[in-house]
């Protein structure tokens, strides 16, 4: 369904205070239904996907959609293409969980704003695709952290993109809830927009998504699939620590645990 | 977990409220007008009754309910805008900046131009209230999000700043003139004809229309940023049409009546608590419940030691002085 090709070639970024940097050369987003960019803390995770959301505009390089500066577009014309979800929403208003969906579908309204039946169509799905549409009424500050993402899942893929990009779309919470929202996120990959999210659990990553990006200092360490990328090698030069690399008993598919205790070794010291 | 029916006021009421106040504010005052007088003024034969109601009050009380209504709907967006449950013209000195614009024109003769409705008073207004807007757009751009407080520290002194370099100025400029500039100062309504009606609606209008009309956005700025730039919308230039309809707005209430501060910052949580959060209903529910009870106040005002008029902004500020601090220390 996705026919969208977002593309970041020769991609360089710094902020202006210091001398982190992000670099990145011909990366392409929209051809598998759901990629995960992993890495440690500071590794350029979200500033990447920021740059592809064109939240953030590139110090040099481009951004494209379809070989279209993401420069040169509009924020609804991109919106109407690209979802982007960031990773806090701190809401200033205790808004309902059906007007917090209804606001997903601000880049197809015209003239004043008012919804046809199609778009609330589109937010009925959203919110039964999320599984929310029981508690479409309730304000957000009545649901717990999972529903509340949920909540605002359901405003992006009310959005209808073709790409939908998520930052931490499970940070702050529960294993089990954590890996609900993996599982709905790679249900949506299946049927609507391909999904690029970024998470900092490599085993989440490892089990749903069917590419990982590894970033490490700006830069990308691996690029694959789960079982090309987490490896103990590549693992310790991004996360400067040995870990053990298991199989997971259900997928097949690889599966990280820390060690107790960290061996000693030249590789060990720097950690 | 609390489950409560919300309570969904329909605009319906406040516009009754607006029409009510229009409609039965004139009536009163310092002098007592006999409906038969002034339904006379309407025929052949002017009366004085006549005169004071359809010259002095009716304008008077229109110009309450549109300085009222504009001040509370640019409260309710600059709130969104700064993230800010105190942010108003006045807390934020807008309304301190555009005094001094207004007063320079008054009290230096050679500033004192009109062309009908257009004023060198509103365009010096105009300039202030942009000069403020420009600055704290300045700190926000500079220092990314400049904390509330600071924000509000900085706007309060700017506003207390301006009312006393106003009154300083005075002294050397046009000491004549003291009492009527320091009732300008406190916000004040004494107005006669339609004349001063204009001059707000010059900058007033289209200065609510730009508000009005970004009411959805300011439902998605709410959200954060972030996230109303992911749902597609133009934050930046959201936020330059906001200054810009502010700074046109709080030019038009401080050029016809003085900066009146605490309509603007607490009428629109009254309207959310009692209609909901989306902004579609807050910024004209706060217009029309903003103008009533601006005029409300100023009612009281003109009645309470009649003859002698009490500045409506006296009043507003005795009465939301105390919920300013409240929200403050509740925060």
């Amino acid at each position: 369904m996705s026919e969208a090709r977002l593309r970041l070639d020769g991609v360089g970024f710094a902020y202006t205070d210091g001398p982190w940097r992000l670099s990145v050369d011909g990366l392409a987003f929209g051809v598998e239904r759901m990629v995960c960019i992993v890495g440690p803390n500071g590794s350029g995770k979200s500033t990447l996907l920021r740059l592809a959301a064109g939240i953030l505009a590139p110090r040099e390089g481009s951004v494209t959609l379809d070989g279209r500066p993401l420069a040169g577009l509009g924020r609804r014309a991109i919106a109407r293409r690209l979802g982007f979800l960031p990773q806090e929403t701190p809401a200033l208003f205790d808004y309902s969980v059906e007007e917090v969906a209804g606001m997903g579908r601000y880049a197809h309204l015209r003239g004043a704003g008012v919804m046809t039946a199609a778009d609330r169509r589109a937010v009925a799905r959203a919110l039964d695709a999320v599984d929310m549409t029981g508690l479409r009424e309730r304000p957000l500050s009545h649901l717990s952290g999972g529903e509340r993402r949920r909540a605002l899942i359901a405003s992006v893929l009310a959005q209808e993109p073709e790409l939908l990009l998520l930052d931490e779309p499970t940070g702050a919470l529960d294993m089990h809830h954590a890996a609900a929202v993996m599982r709905l996120l790679s249900d949506v990959g299946g049927s609507g927009p391909a999904v690029v999210l970024v998470t900092h659990d490599v085993n989440l990553a490892a089990l749903f998504g069917d590419r990982l990006l590894l970033l490490a200092e700006g830069r990308v360490a691996a690029d694959g699939a789960a079982a090309d990328v987490v490896r103990p090698g590549i693992m310790r030069r991004a996360y400067g620590e040995d870990v053990l690399v298991r199989t997971h008993p259900e997928s097949g598919g690889p599966l990280i645990v820390p060690r107790r205790r960290v061996p000693a070794g030249p590789e060990a010291a720097h950690a | 977990m609390r489950e409560g029916p919300r309570l969904r006021v329909s605009l319906w009421v406040y516009g009754a409220l607006f029409l009510a106040a229009l409609a039965v504010l004139p009536w009163i005052g310092a002098a007592r007008l006999a409906p038969q007088a002034v339904a006379a003024h309407l025929g052949a034969v002017r009366t004085a009754e006549g005169l004071i109601f359809f010259h002095q009050r009716v304008p008077r009380v229109l110009l309450a309910l549109l300085t009222g209504g504009a001040l509370a709907l640019t409260g309710a967006a600059l709130q969104v805008l700064f993230r800010n449950p105190l942010a108003e013209p006045w807390t934020l000195g807008v309304s301190g900046g555009a005094a001094i614009g207004a007063f320079a024109a008054q009290a230096v003769p050679a500033l004192d131009l009109a062309f009908g409705p257009l004023t060198a008073t509103q365009a010096l207004a105009l300039a202030g209230a942009a000069g403020v807007m420009a600055m704290i757009y300045g700190f926000a751009r500079r220092w990314g999000a400049v904390s509330a407080q600071t924000l509000l520290l900085a706007g309060v002194t700017i506003s207390i700043v301006s009312g006393s370099l106003i009154m300083l100025m005075t002294y050397f400029v046009a000491p004549y003139r003291f009492v009527s500039f320091h009732r300008w100062m406190m916000g004040g309504l004494d107005v006669i004809g339609y004349r001063d009606v204009w001059t707000f609606l010059v900058p007033g209008l289209p200065g609510l229309a730009i508000l009005g009309w970004l009411a959805r956005e300011y439902n998605h700025l709410a959200l954060g940023e972030d996230t109303a730039l992911g749902h597609g919308v133009d934050v930046a230039r959201v936020q330059r049409w906001t200054f810009l309809g502010a700074g046109l707005t709080t030019a038009a209430c401080v050029t016809v009546a003085g900066p009146i501060g605490f309509v603007g910052m607490i009428v629109p949580h009254v309207v959310r608590r009692l209609s909901g959060f989306d902004n579609r209903r807050v910024l004209p529910g706060a217009f029309l419940l903003g103008g009533a009870v601006l005029a409300l106040c100023d009612g009281v005002g003109r009645t309470v030691i009649a003859p002698t008029e009490i500045p409506v902004g006296a009043i507003t500020a005795v009465l939301g002085g105390p919920v300013f601090l409240y929200i403050l220390v509740r925060r």
